[in-house]
């Protein structure tokens, strides 16, 4: 992963400097005081610049940790007010989703990986088979801990899930009116240039 | 809105198929991994040639175009040995495919190629520069444009709109239409068909609209188009209205208002109860058997017009159905469900999930019992069927006490064919006015 990641940047700087301008912008990273006390931002999935030519939104392969796929959005020459606020809601959500579930998925993957060292040690078992093969424990064996983690976790997806459900009904409205103005000035070009 | 609103999406139908072609998918990838490391392992031994690495790039560009490049779980831990772990993950891949044959996503998920692939080719290749761009193409290849095509549209609505499920949900419509009383009438069959399989679609594509982030951190919905950034969410919510309106209007005003108000209740309830729900209490589950219980009701009353005694014996054969079938289901998915804050009893209260489940095995037997009493069908109906309700009670038993992962599986797998085929008696079996109850 490191030589392939070293592979791109020789190759990918010079490139993106040719697209360099508003339109290989990656939205800034806001939001960032408003994040609850977490590690660094964690992300699985390396940068990317969009062809051009284009000019839509494009949607990556899911991240590493969070499992969420990561959109590059377009900024547009003309965009408007409402398009830029979509935008950015559009990112800010996005980079708060990343950190949610990226730290979710880390915490879980640890915290697995803890109760299943202490319950061998506790048998008196040692961490590999005697084929050498990473010992794991059987799925009744780990319900205790799945059902400890949900609990353990449970006001913190209270919260998520209200905070999501409000953002995505902001983002599908702003879409909605994003379209509507679209609409709008498709439908009437001359008054459009005249302003 | 659903027969069972977690999964049943594709199990009914590629439930046996899928099983088996799954396999033999598992079985074909494994082979070709292997065919892959063969190769590889020759480049290692002698000088690269270009015919060889061209070959490599094909394989690459073949795979890419078929796989959804899909990452399976978080990996934070770096991998040791690429081959290893290839070989590893084939397996698992084929048991995740086994025991889940009718996620969607068991196919792109065997085919894809890995960064541990990556990893193993870019250190053992000679020629860096070709490689790199072979890489990097590989890379870019995975970002893709968000830009509707409209002929993938029809594939990617019938995605959203969940279209098996759909239409498994209007067959226990049609069922309910068959076995109500009085003559069949075929418009009123159509419309009652259409209308609920539309407010189907509509109550699906909502509940994906709810619930993206969810999906994508579990590997059973993960390539659903919400997910994969195939369609917007204004796109699904305007398809969704675009279902429900008309699909209500077809109900109300083309069968009567008593359906109607039945499909509006169900939409309501499936997007605004039980999605939410789910993440909130484990009665999400009751609520959901609610949900599935709701359209052979609904066929019940396009035909006679009201909720009589035949209306709720089908709803709850369909109610009581739902739990032998999802709480198995449920006991295979507790580390999702865990790591992705799903309330439900397979996690948080596991021994009532199975009480549950057997529980309802034997009201099935009890219902199938009551329906000759409540004229449905002829007594024939509950002796034809003892075989299969005496069948998936032992199975519900053996879940009950032995709580592993084979017994779950073996009373999901039940869940599967009992349905239709209980239905299909009770059909078989309906009591007609000419036809004299048997002794």
């Amino acid at each position: 992963m490191a030589a392939l990641r070293r592979g791109r940047k020789t190759l990918l700087p010079p490139v993106c400097r040719a697209f360099a301008g508003r339109r290989c912008q990656l939205a800034p990273e806001r939001g960032a005081e408003r994040r609850d006390a977490a590690p660094r931002r964690v992300s699985g999935v390396s940068r990317f610049c969009p062809p051009r030519k284009s000019c839509y939104d494009w949607i990556g392969p899911p991240d590493k940790y969070s499992n969420l796929r990561p959109v590059h959005f377009y900024i547009p020459e003309n965009e408007s007010p409402l398009e830029q606020k979509l935008r950015e809601l559009r990112q800010e959500t996005q980079e708060w989703n990343q950190q949610f579930w990226a730290n979710q998925n880390l915490t879980f993957s640890k915290e697995k990986k803890e109760f299943i060292h202490s319950r061998l040690k506790a048998e008196g078992l040692g961490l590999r088979t005697e084929s050498g093969q990473k010992a794991t424990l059987n799925a009744e064996e780990m319900a205790g801990f799945y059902k400890e983690f949900l609990s353990k976790n449970f006001q913190k997806h209270m919260c998520y899930n209200r905070e999501w459900y409000k953002r995505n009904f902001a983002i599908t409205f702003f879409m909605g009116k994003v379209a509507l103005e679209r609409i709008r000035n498709k439908l009437r070009p001359k008054q459009k240039s005249s302003n | 809105m659903a027969a069972s609103p977690h999964t049943l999406s594709s199990r009914l139908l590629t439930g046996w198929v899928g099983g088996c072609v799954c396999y033999l998918e598992g079985r074909a990838i494994q082979e070709s991994p292997h065919k892959f490391i063969h190769l590889f392992r020759n480049v290692n031994k002698q000088w690269i040639t270009f015919q060889h690495f061209n070959f490599l790039k094909r394989m690459y560009v073949t795979q890419l175009n078929r796989s959804l490049n899909q990452q399976v779980k978080p990996k934070p831990e770096p991998v040791a040995s690429p081959f290893l772990e290839k070989t590893s993950s084939g397996e698992t891949k084929l048991e995740i495919c086994e025991k889940k044959p009718l996620s969607s996503p068991c196919l792109p998920l065997s085919r894809k190629p890995n960064e541990k692939e990556l990893m193993g080719l870019e250190s053992a290749s000679i020629i860096e520069g070709s490689v790199d761009v072979g890489k990097e193409t590989k890379g870019e290849k995975q970002w893709k444009e968000m830009k509707l095509q409209v002929a993938d549209l029809p594939g990617i609505l019938a995605r959203l709109s969940k279209i098996k499920l759909t239409a498994l949900v209007v067959s226990t419509t049609a069922a309910g239409f068959a076995l109500a009383p009085g003559p069949f009438d075929w418009s009123c069959f159509l419309l009652a068909s259409v209308g609920t399989g539309l407010a189907s679609c509509a109550a699906n594509s909502i509940n994906q609209f709810f619930e993206v982030p969810f999906d994508s951190n579990m590997n059973r919905t993960k390539n659903r188009p919400l997910v994969r950034g195939q369609i917007s969410p204004l796109l699904a919510v305007s398809f969704a209205t675009c279902c429900a309106v008309p699909g209500v209007a077809l109900l109300t005003w083309g069968v009567n208002p008593l359906t109607g108000a039945l499909g509006v209740f169900n939409i309501f309830l499936y997007t605004c109860c039980y999605t939410p729900l789910k993440r909130i209490s484990i009665a999400n589950t009751w609520v959901g058997a609610v949900v599935g219980a709701i359209p052979p009701v609904m066929g019940w009353t396009a035909a006679t017009g009201s909720l009589d005694a035949g209306a709720f014996l089908l709803g709850g054969i369909l109610y009581s159905w739902q739990f032998p079938h999802f709480n198995a289901l449920s006991w295979g998915l507790r580390e999702d469900y865990s790591r992705g804050g799903y309330c439900m009893m397979s996690v948080t209260h596991p021994a009532l999930c199975r009480r549950v489940a057997l529980r309802h095995c034997l009201a099935l037997g009890a219902l199938s019992a009551a329906a000759p009493v409540l004229d449905v069908t002829t007594w024939t109906f509950p002796v034809v069927a003892l075989p299969l309700n005496l069948y998936i009670s032992y199975l519900g038993f053996r879940f009950y006490a032995d709580a592993d992962r084979a017994s779950s599986r073996r009373l999901f797998f039940c869940s599967l064919w009992h349905l239709p085929l209980l239905l299909l008696l009770m059909l078989t079996c309906k009591l007609r006015p000419d036809r004299a109850p048997a002794s």
